[in-house]
Parts: C-alpha cells; structure tokens; sequence
C-alpha cells in the first residue's frame, strides 16, 4: 500500500534521514521504532508532506504521491495521528470530529462512523459540547484517534499514540489500535514503547539516527538481542 | 441623562464602523498573525466603490451598495493573493512589509485614478432624516449605521460558528498544520476570510462616508488605525474582542468630546493614549488569552 524508497530529508544542514526503504502492505500493523532523534517522526511527516523530501521517492496506491500537497493526500485516505495529539484545544470535542470528517459530505456516513468512534471511546460521547482542550490526556488521545478514524483513513500514520499515557490506558489504546486494524485499516505506528509496539506488529523496522538498521517480523524482533538491550531495557 | 442618550447613541453609531473595521484586522491576525495596514485602504476603496457606482453608472443606491461590498471584497482576496500568498512561507516581517507597501501604494493608486481631491458624497435624502425623541436627535444615518452593522456582524459569527466554512477558518487559527491533516482547504479558507474582512470594511466605509459625506483617497488611514486600536483593545484575534473594542473606542471617544469638548482636538490622540495604556497594562486585550476563540 506505501512504498518509501530512498528517502532523504534534511533539515538546514542537519541531515534527519539517510536513503531510507521500507513498505506497509495492505491490512497490516506495520511499526516503526527506535530513540529520540532517529527520524521516526520525520519519515511520518514526510509521508504527509508536512515535510519537503531532499530526494527518494514515496509510492502510496501504486501512485507516487512524492510531490502531492498534504490535503490531496488526506483526501486519498492517507491519514495521520500526529505526535502530542495536536487536538484543536479551542473547539469543542463534537468540532474535532467534525473537522476529521472535513472532506466528508455524506451526512448519513459520517453519522454511521461517529457511532462507531463513541462505541469505541464512549468517554468522548458524554463530553461533546466540552472545548477539547479541558479533556485529559488520555482522552485527548482518544479524541486525535477518533477524529482520524472520522477521515475514514486507509492508511492510518500514527504518531507515539502511547505517549504520555497512564500503563492503563496504554494497554487500551493498543487494543483501539489492533480493533482499527481488524476493520481493515493499514496502520504504521510509530512508538518508543517498543513492547507494546512489536507485540502488536506485524512486522517491524529499527531506525537508528536516519537509518533503518533493523527488521523483522514484530515478535521475532522481540527476541532479539540488539532490541532488547537497546530497547527493552532488559 | 439626556445628553447621555444623546452621547450613547452617537458613541454607538461610531463604535459599530470601527467594530467593522477591526473584525477584518482581528480575523487575519487570528489565521495569519499578521497586522494587515492595508486594510484601511480596503475601507477607502468601498467608499469609492459606492460612489463611482452612484454617480458614473448610476446605479441605484442598493444596487451600488451590494456591487461595491463585493468589489470592495474582491480587492480584498487579490491583495491576498498576489502580496501575501506568495510570502506565507518567508520570515512573518516581510508579510508585514508586505502590507504597509500594500497600503501605501492603494493610497498613492488612489490618488491617480480618484485624483487627491476630495469628493463630497451625496447621501440619500432618507438618511437626512431626523428622529426626535424628546431632547435627544438622532439621524437616520447614525440609526442605520447601528442597524446595518448588527446584522452584519450577527451574519459574521453565523458565518464563523455555524458553517463548515467558519469551522475551517477556527480550526486554521489555532493549528493550520494540523487543519492541513484534515484536508482542510488552507488557501481557499485564507481568501474567504479576506473577502469577509474586505466586505465588511467595504460596509464601514460607506457607512462612514454617508456619515462623514466626504471622501478622499487617505480616508482610510485615521479609521484604520482606530479600528486597529480596537482589535488590539477587545484582544486581537478575538472576533467579539474587535467588537466590543470598536464599541468601546466609539463610546470613548464621543464621550471624550461630548463631555470635554474642550479636548475634542484630541481625540485621535487619545485612542493612541488608549492603545498604549493597554499595550503597557494589559496587552492581550479585554478578551485575553484564556477565552481565546480566534479567527
């Protein structure tokens, strides 16, 4: 479904990613780990077009969408959950949903998929008039997630959803996140708790400072020493 | 207390242009962050529209009046687009820059094709009338131009917490990254929201040209700074602060001459002396941060 190819970015001088590759096929749980600073974020950006490419290639639907502006790339389904939730803290929680169903115009089906973003977060459905900047974090969390899911999004780009969040609700989100999966959506999640990430995976890809230094398949990786020693905190 | 109705009136039929006007300047401010100095010019140009539709096509005065808001809306979106767009991605002072060139060359433009001569602008004869309530007189024109600006700022916070438009344009304001992320149009949201502001300009410069029936082409530059002395005053950024700011700077200042007629010299003086004072005491505004709700 993405195909990345020898992605370069730089910021200024500081050159963030160096010639990265991967792919995330269709209906999986593909993840992206690694430390502060080694261009996770970055590559999500990039995929979004938030951030201009030095050079390399991004294949989205067999299409390269390397010059696409962002809104063009919402609209063909590519959808991100962007790092520290980035909720609009002003408008109420019903306007966040509002604003992920933007490029929506089937009032029937947008009705139809906020009962299933309250189904899956009921807490957001008893604080809709609520301005979304009073919710607390985890909620918020759920509020970005939810209003992502209301761009009914074929490939989900979630960025540390994980981040910030009580044990507990960590443990709910991935379970969102896996049920998200299982409706059909494709999801590249991004996540320093590596744990959680590659249980949940498919399959999986180390970055070190721009770089992928590591893949496999999520459990598989799991096992392994490098990621454990490096990761896991074993 | 009569010369207080009398005064209360006169302070609200001024205090409704400069809400006018500050509403375009607290708009663009909320989704740019930019000061836009030519807005004032904006103004100017809808006073000029109106009156060219009057006289040279002889229009009638309605008709003139809804060509000239949307002429005077137009030029608003180009400004945008050919001296502003073209800088969003460049440091925020050469978008300011930007706008004081803007400003300067409309007013030098004016003064070629309009000529530097002022213009006396003939008002109907329906806003010559005089309503006598007791000892207060009040003009039809200071009736209609409180009438006329409600309901066009009612038709604004319509526009802007009622519409899918206004949505984008709350949304733009607070994070136009991650409105990127929802697909919201930016540039397209940016141009509406200079039309909006144009057009209401456009609605205070008639207004204030019936009002003051003379116009000339540096007409909009004491109105602008006042109505900017309101955005800053209600909170800029903040739509009710620019309305409430254009009331109270109205209010303030009519009574300022009402009562110490004296001082009546210094009454473009002593807006500046508000803008300070609060710039030094209070430099969020009335409407401060924590309601922020910014377009």
């Amino acid at each position: 479904m993405l195909e990345v190819k020898n992605l370069h970015v730089h910021y200024g001088g500081i050159h963030a990613l160096k010639g990265i590759n991967f792919s995330v096929p269709e209906k999986k749980i593909i993840t992206l780990i690694g430390a502060n600073g080694a261009g996770k974020s970055t590559t999500l950006r990039t995929i979004c077009g938030l951030v201009d490419k030095s050079d390399g290639k991004i294949f989205y639907k067999d299409k390269d969408i390397s010059d696409f502006e962002t809104r063009e790339r919402t609209l063909d389904g590519l959808v991100m959950v962007p790092e520290g939730r980035r909720i609009f803290p002003n408008l109420s929680v019903y306007e966040n949903l509002q604003l992920g169903a933007f490029k929506r115009n089937n009032q029937k089906e947008i009705k139809s998929d906020l009962n299933w973003v309250y189904e899956l977060f009921p807490r957001l459905k008893e604080r809709l008039t609520q301005k979304a900047g009073t919710l607390s974090g985890g909620e918020q969390q759920m509020l970005a997630v939810g209003r992502a899911l209301m761009s009914r999004p074929e490939l989900l780009l979630m960025d540390e959803p994980s981040l910030g969040l009580a044990p507990l609700l960590v443990k709910e989100i991935f379970e969102i996140i896996e049920e998200i999966n299982e409706q059909g959506t494709t999801i590249l999640l991004i996540e320093q708790n590596a744990y959680a990430a590659l249980n949940i995976a498919d399959y999986a890809y180390v970055m070190e400072t721009g770089m992928i230094s590591l893949e496999g398949e999520g459990k598989e990786l799991l096992k392994k020493d490098e990621v454990i020693k490096a990761y896991l905190g074993a | 207390m009569d010369i207080f109705l009398q005064n209360l009136a006169n302070g609200l039929s001024l205090g409704s242009l400069y809400a006018l006007i500050a509403i375009g300047y607290t708009m663009v401010y909320g989704i740019l962050r930019l000061i836009n100095f030519a807005h004032g010019e904006i103004f100017m140009l809808g006073a000029y529209f109106l009156y060219y539709g009057v006289l040279i096509f002889n229009l009638p005065w309605w008709l003139s009046f809804i060509v000239a808001v949307i002429l005077t809306a137009i030029a608003g979106m180009l400004t945008e687009r050919f001296a502003y767009r073209p800088l969003r991605k460049a440091p925020r002072i050469s978008i300011l820059i930007s706008a004081i060139g803007v400003s300067f060359f409309l007013q030098n433009a004016g003064i070629v094709v309009f000529s530097g001569v002022p213009k006396s602008f003939h008002r109907p004869a329906i806003f010559d009338h005089m309503f006598i309530f007791g000892n207060i007189r009040i003009s039809s024109i200071t009736f209609a131009s409180i009438v006329i600006s409600l309901i066009f700022l009612m038709g604004l916070l319509f526009i802007v917490y009622r519409t899918k438009t206004g949505l984008a344009m709350r949304a733009i304001s607070t994070d136009i990254e991650t409105a990127r992320l929802m697909a919201v149009n930016v540039d397209q949201t940016i141009s509406i929201t200079f039309a909006i502001g144009s057009a209401l300009a456009a609605v205070g410069g008639i207004l204030w040209a019936l009002k003051y029936p003379q116009i000339f082409p540096l007409m909009g530059m004491i109105p602008g700074l006042k109505a900017f002395i309101a955005a800053v005053l209600g909170g800029i950024g903040n739509i009710f602060g620019a309305m409430i700011g254009g009331f109270i700077l109205g209010m303030a200042e009519i009574l300022l001459v009402g009562f110490m007629p004296q001082l009546s010299g210094y009454r473009d003086a002593f807006a500046f002396l508000i803008l300070i004072i609060i710039l030094l005491f209070k430099p969020d505004g009335l409407m401060g941060k924590n309601v922020q709700e910014k377009v």
